[in-house]
Order: C-alpha cells, then sequence, then structure tokens
C-alpha cells in the first residue's frame, strides 16, 4: 500500500471516529447498522464475489449471530463484547458445515439450497422446542450496554448509541483488515482461482473442496459477527425479522455495492441503510420496487457495482492528470 | 386410521398445487435451464389479476381463462424485456435478475392491492362432493385441474408441431435453428406457458391460504423440493414429485414434527436431494466431459 492510500485511510478512519459527535443519536444508530452491514456485505462478497458461489440465504448465518449474543447475554448474563467471537465461531462452524454439502452444488442448484434455507429458518427459530432458549415467535430483548466508565473518567461522556458506534467501528476495522490480508494472501487468490476456472485452479494444486468450505465458513463467521452486533444495536432479535428479504436486501447490498470488491461492502451498507428511508416516503412497499429496479439496472449497467464505477473514476482522474 | 387418510388426502389436495407449480418451474428449466425464482410471484401476481376482474363482475370462469390468457402474455413480455438481455450473462446476474423480479412483482403487488389478506373464490360447491367425508370439493377440484393440465402439456408437447418445435429448441438450439425454428421465440412461449400454467395454481391455492402478497413463499418452496425430486427435467416426474411432497409435508406435519417446521421438510427434501442424486427420481442423468 503506498503512502498516500495509508494516509487517506487514516483520514477517513479519523473522520469515522468523529462522526458520533457531530450527529444526533438516532444518526449515530444508523451508523453503526451500516457498520454491521458492511461487515456482513464483506462475509457475503467473500463467498459470492471472491469464490464465486451464490447464497441467496445469507440472512440464516445473520440471525444465527443475533441469536448467539441474544441467547448469551439473556440466558448466561455474558457482557456483550464476549458474544462477538462466539458468534463468529458458531457461525464459522455452521457456515462450514452447510459448506460440506454445498460442495456438490454448483451455480443455481446452490443458490436454490440456500434459498431453501433463507426462507425456511424463521419457522425452525420458531420450533416450540427451542423456545426456551429462542424465546419463540416473541424473541428476545436485550440491554443496550454503557460505555465503559473509564472513559468517562478521561472527561469523555459517551452516551449508549455513541459507544457502540465506536465499538462496531473497531470491529468493523479488525474485520476489514483481516479480510484484506485473507485476500490479498495465497488463499483469498485460490479463492478467485476457484471463481474463474475450477478445474484449471485444481490442476494447480488449489485444494478445491478446503478452500470452498472455509470460503463458506469464513464468509458465515464474518455475517455471524455482523449479526451479534446488529442484534446488540438494535436490542431485540425475533424469528421475523430474519427472514427471507433479509438474506435479499444483503445480495442488494453486494451487487450495489460491487462484487468481489472490499470498498463494496460500505457503498453497499450504506445503500441499503439509507436508500429505504427515502423510499418509505413514498409507499410502504416502494422500497423493495426501487430495489428492485436497481439490482436490474445495475446488473445490466454497472455489473461491477459501486466500486467499479469509482475505480473508473479515479483511473480516468489519474489519467487525465499524467496529462497536463 | 381416519386422521391418517384424511391428512393423506389433504396432502394430495395441497400437492396438487405444489405440482402445478412445479410444473411451471420445470417449462422454464426445459426450455432455458434456468430455475425461476420469479415463479411465485408470477403466480401470486396473476391470481391479484383474477381477483380484480372477478371484483369487476366478472363470472368466474370467464375471470379464469382471461387470467391465463394475461399471465402468457405477461410471461412473453417478462422473458422479451427482462431475461433476453442476460440470457448468456454469468448464472449469478441470472438469478439476481430473477430475485428482482420477484420483489419487484411482490412489492409493486403490494402498493397496488395493499398487504392486507383478501378472501378469493373457489369455482367449486361448497358441500363436499359424493357425500365423503375426508375431502372438500375444492380439494378434489384442484387435483383434478392440475390433471388436467398436465394432460393438455403432454398432448400439446407430444402432438402438435410447435410443441415439437419447442422441444426441440429446448433439447438441442443450433440444430433447430438450422431448419428453422425460431429460438428465441420458444424461450418467450415456454415463459408464457409457465406463467399460465403458474396462474392455475395460484388461482386454486388463493381459497386455502388466502390471498396475499406473501403467500406463494412456502408454495414455492415446496415446489422447488416436488421438482427436484420429481426430476427438475421432467413434467410427469414433477407432478408426481408435487403429490410426494404435499402427502409428506402433511403427514410429517402432523404426526412426527410438528406444523411448525413444515418448511423444514421441503429444505432437507431439496438438500438431499441436490447433494445425493440431484437428478430426483425420474430425471436424466446428466454427465459432462471436462
Amino acid at each position: 500500500m503506498s503512502r498516500r492510500s495509508l494516509a487517506g485511510f487514516a483520514i477517513l478512519l479519523l473522520l469515522a471516529c468523529a462522526l458520533p459527535f457531530m450527529v444526533s443519536e438516532y444518526r449515530s444508530f444508523q451508523f453503526t447498522l451500516v457498520l454491521v452491514y458492511a461487515i456482513a456485505l464483506l462475509g457475503l462478497n467473500i463467498l459470492t464475489g471472491y469464490n464465486g458461489q451464490i447464497s441467496l440465504g445469507h440472512g440464516a448465518f445473520y440471525a444465527i449471530g443475533a441469536y448467539c449474543a441474544a441467547i448469551l447475554m439473556d440466558k448466561y448474563g455474558v457482557p456483550y463484547w464476549a458474544t462477538i467471537p462466539v458468534a463468529g465461531a458458531v457461525c464459522l462452524a455452521a457456515g462450514f458445515l452447510f459448506g460440506l454439502p454445498a460442495l456438490r452444488l454448483e451455480g443455481l442448484y446452490l443458490a436454490l439450497a440456500t434459498f431453501a434455507l433463507g426462507v425456511s429458518l424463521p419457522q425452525l427459530l420458531k420450533y416450540h422446542h427451542l423456545e426456551e432458549w429462542t424465546g419463540g415467535v416473541q424473541g428476545i430483548t436485550i440491554q443496550k450496554p454503557d460505555a465503559p466508565a473509564f472513559f468517562a473518567e478521561f472527561g469523555l461522556a459517551l452516551d449508549q448509541d455513541q459507544w457502540l458506534y465506536l465499538f462496531t467501528l473497531a470491529v468493523a476495522v479488525v474485520m476489514f483488515v483481516l479480510g484484506w490480508n485473507l485476500l490479498r494472501g495465497r488463499i483469498g487468490r485460490a479463492m478467485v482461482a476457484i471463481r474463474d476456472n475450477h478445474v484449471a485452479a485444481e490442476a494447480m494444486g488449489v485444494n478445491n473442496a478446503l478452500i470452498k468450505s472455509l470460503a463458506f465458513g469464513v464468509s458465515a463467521m464474518y455475517t455471524g459477527i455482523a449479526g451479534a452486533l446488529g442484534a446488540i444495536a438494535v436490542q431485540f432479535v425475533a424469528p421475523d425479522s430474519f427472514n427471507f428479504f433479509l438474506s435479499i436486501t444483503l445480495l442488494v447490498g453486494i451487487v450495489i455495492g460491487g462484487l468481489a470488491s472490499i470498498p463494496g461492502a460500505l457503498y453497499g451498507a450504506l445503500f441499503i441503510q439509507f436508500v429505504p428511508n427515502i423510499a418509505d416516503e413514498i409507499s410502504k412497499a416502494a422500497p423493495w420496487a426501487i430495489f428492485g429496479l436497481f439490482l436490474i439496472g445495475f446488473v445490466y449497467l454497472m455489473p461491477a457495482g459501486v466500486a467499479g464505477a469509482v475505480r473508473m473514476a479515479v483511473a480516468r482522474l489519474g489519467r487525465k492528470r499524467q496529462n497536463t | 386410521m381416519e386422521p391418517f387418510i384424511h391428512q393423506v388426502l389433504a396432502g394430495l389436495a395441497t400437492g396438487g398445487i405444489y405440482a402445478s407449480v412445479a410444473l411451471a418451474l420445470v417449462m422454464i428449466y426445459q426450455a432455458t435451464h434456468l430455475v425461476n425464482f420469479a415463479q411465485g410471484e408470477l403466480a401470486m401476481f396473476s391470481t391479484y389479476i383474477a381477483w380484480s376482474l372477478i371484483n369487476a363482475g366478472m363470472p368466474y370462469w370467464g375471470a379464469f381463462f382471461l387470467t391465463v390468457g394475461l399471465s402468457f402474455v405477461l410471461g412473453v413480455v417478462i422473458e422479451r424485456v427482462v431475461i433476453r438481455p442476460v440470457e448468456n450473462s454469468p448464472v449469478l446476474a441470472v438469478v439476481v435478475v430473477f430475485i428482482a423480479l420477484l420483489v419487484i412483482l411482490n412489492s409493486v403487488t403490494g402498493w397496488i392491492y395493499t398487504f392486507t389478506i383478501k378472501t378469493f373464490p373457489s369455482p367449486f360447491p361448497g358441500q363436499p362432493l359424493f357425500g365423503n367425508k375426508y375431502m372438500s370439493s375444492h380439494e378434489i377440484g384442484a387435483i383434478g385441474v392440475t390433471l388436467v393440465v398436465l394432460l393438455l402439456l403432454y398432448v400439446f408437447f407430444r402432438f402438435t408441431p410447435l410443441g415439437l418445435a419447442m422441444r426441440a429448441a429446448a433439447q438441442n438450439p443450433e440444430s433447430s435453428r438450422l431448419v428453422g425454428i425460431r429460438v428465441g421465440w420458444m424461450l418467450a412461449l415456454g415463459w408464457g406457458l409457465a406463467a399460465a400454467i403458474g396462474s392455475v395454481a395460484g388461482m386454486m391455492v388463493a381459497p386455502i391460504v388466502f390471498l396475499d402478497p406473501n403467500m406463494m413463499g412456502g408454495v414455492l418452496l415446496y415446489a422447488f423440493a416436488a421438482a427436484l425430486v420429481g426430476g427438475i427435467d421432467n413434467p410427469a416426474g414433477a407432478v408426481f414429485g408435487g403429490f410426494l411432497v404435499g402427502v409428506l409435508e402433511n403427514v410429517l406435519g402432523a404426526f412426527v414434527i410438528g406444523n411448525e417446521l413444515k418448511l423444514a421438510v421441503a429444505l432437507v427434501l431439496i438438500i438431499g436431494v441436490l447433494t445425493v442424486r440431484p437428478s430426483g427420481l425420474f430425471g436424466k442423468v446428466h454427465v459432462t466431459r471436462v
């Protein structure tokens, strides 16, 4: 990474840290959700964008992560920050296990299988034998965490929303750096090789089965961590908030943000968080109509998403500067 | 024994509806080798058209056939306008377009007709046929309609030149083009047929589950399971699969796992069939040369 882009990231990070002190509490909450979605989208992008495995059921892993956090906090009194790694580990295992049968499925059929997972999950969460943990249809309500006391001692009184935003930001930065490292290294290249031509990848010595199920696991882990953070931010989990449309929302996010792009996850997250709010003012049904139109429009006109457009704009600017 | 028979027969009735939707899925799969995720919403939209027509004072069967015709046109238009540009794109692009269609149809319907649940009339008499105590006339009627649709399709594909042309276009597009078949239009016709079959399924299921924009979510999942169990390239297999899934769903739901996990039956069937025997019970086994 060049020194210039490193400085750019540092400025961006400073701005992101300063954000909750400049906007209202509700806005900080919204930006927390943007970060949550960004982590989830990065997860889905690892699987679908980089590894080429289509998932229409990633809402399921988001839900598992969210329920992990909620159950641990509500039933076992685990502190909120400790639920994040547990949710990640559980989803890593769940994703890896789901990835094993998925190895035999390609393209359309994998989409079908994950579609089934996404549609049937809310019903599984309502299952009455699990009610003791999941709270059934009622779901679970959890407490919003307070900022640690030592911030106040330094004279920096954070309210709950500001603290949660900063906490989510820290997790997001860690996850993005890890993801960036994973994807530019040996494993990331193997993933892309499998996506582009799995026979050639196999011939080069890439262990297709291992890498593909690993991609599924890591992807589910990211989404699960996002789910746990999302549950803490929203303070509530219930089966019907994890319906099939959540999975589609995530798909919308990666297509709009840009497939196989790390910053794309952030663009996509901004889109799925703020566009429905604007569209809601037209009609209750409008957000989804707009999502649908955007999806078709992007597939036809901008298959590389917003990230692709940004890349192109930057390249063009760079060329102009060289010419003059 | 009695409740068991009752559940099996009720399963056959819902199975008939799954069979119709599965048939529509097979129709599109045969023509284009794509799985249409928007099939359920398309059927739902058609059913709303029928509802409008009936509410405007049309007699039931008039509305029924007009809806089938309109759905056919809608299917053809969607293929020509939306699907055609991505025909040769990667699978992901196609799946995304299908999902986009799904959400657009869903939300547009909600926009026009609101999300409140509506009742939908049944064309069959209210009292049970022949004084039997197991099945309502609507359930028997729905099974009958499914079988009639299957028969019509069989006759169409087996005995008409157009049906032959469609089969040829699906099996070997290049050669079909060389003998003068307009392959593009055959695909569009396939979509039209699928939309028409879907509309029949929608109108048959609506009196049971009531009309609302999300009514087909579960039905579509069972239809996927049915199509896969029967073999996704075999229409008769899909119908058999539909009845099988309907019975399994009802019997397992009533006696083994409880009604809350019914959708999980579809999930397990889909993943099970795809991993163990992807060609289903009656499908062709495809071998690809690497």
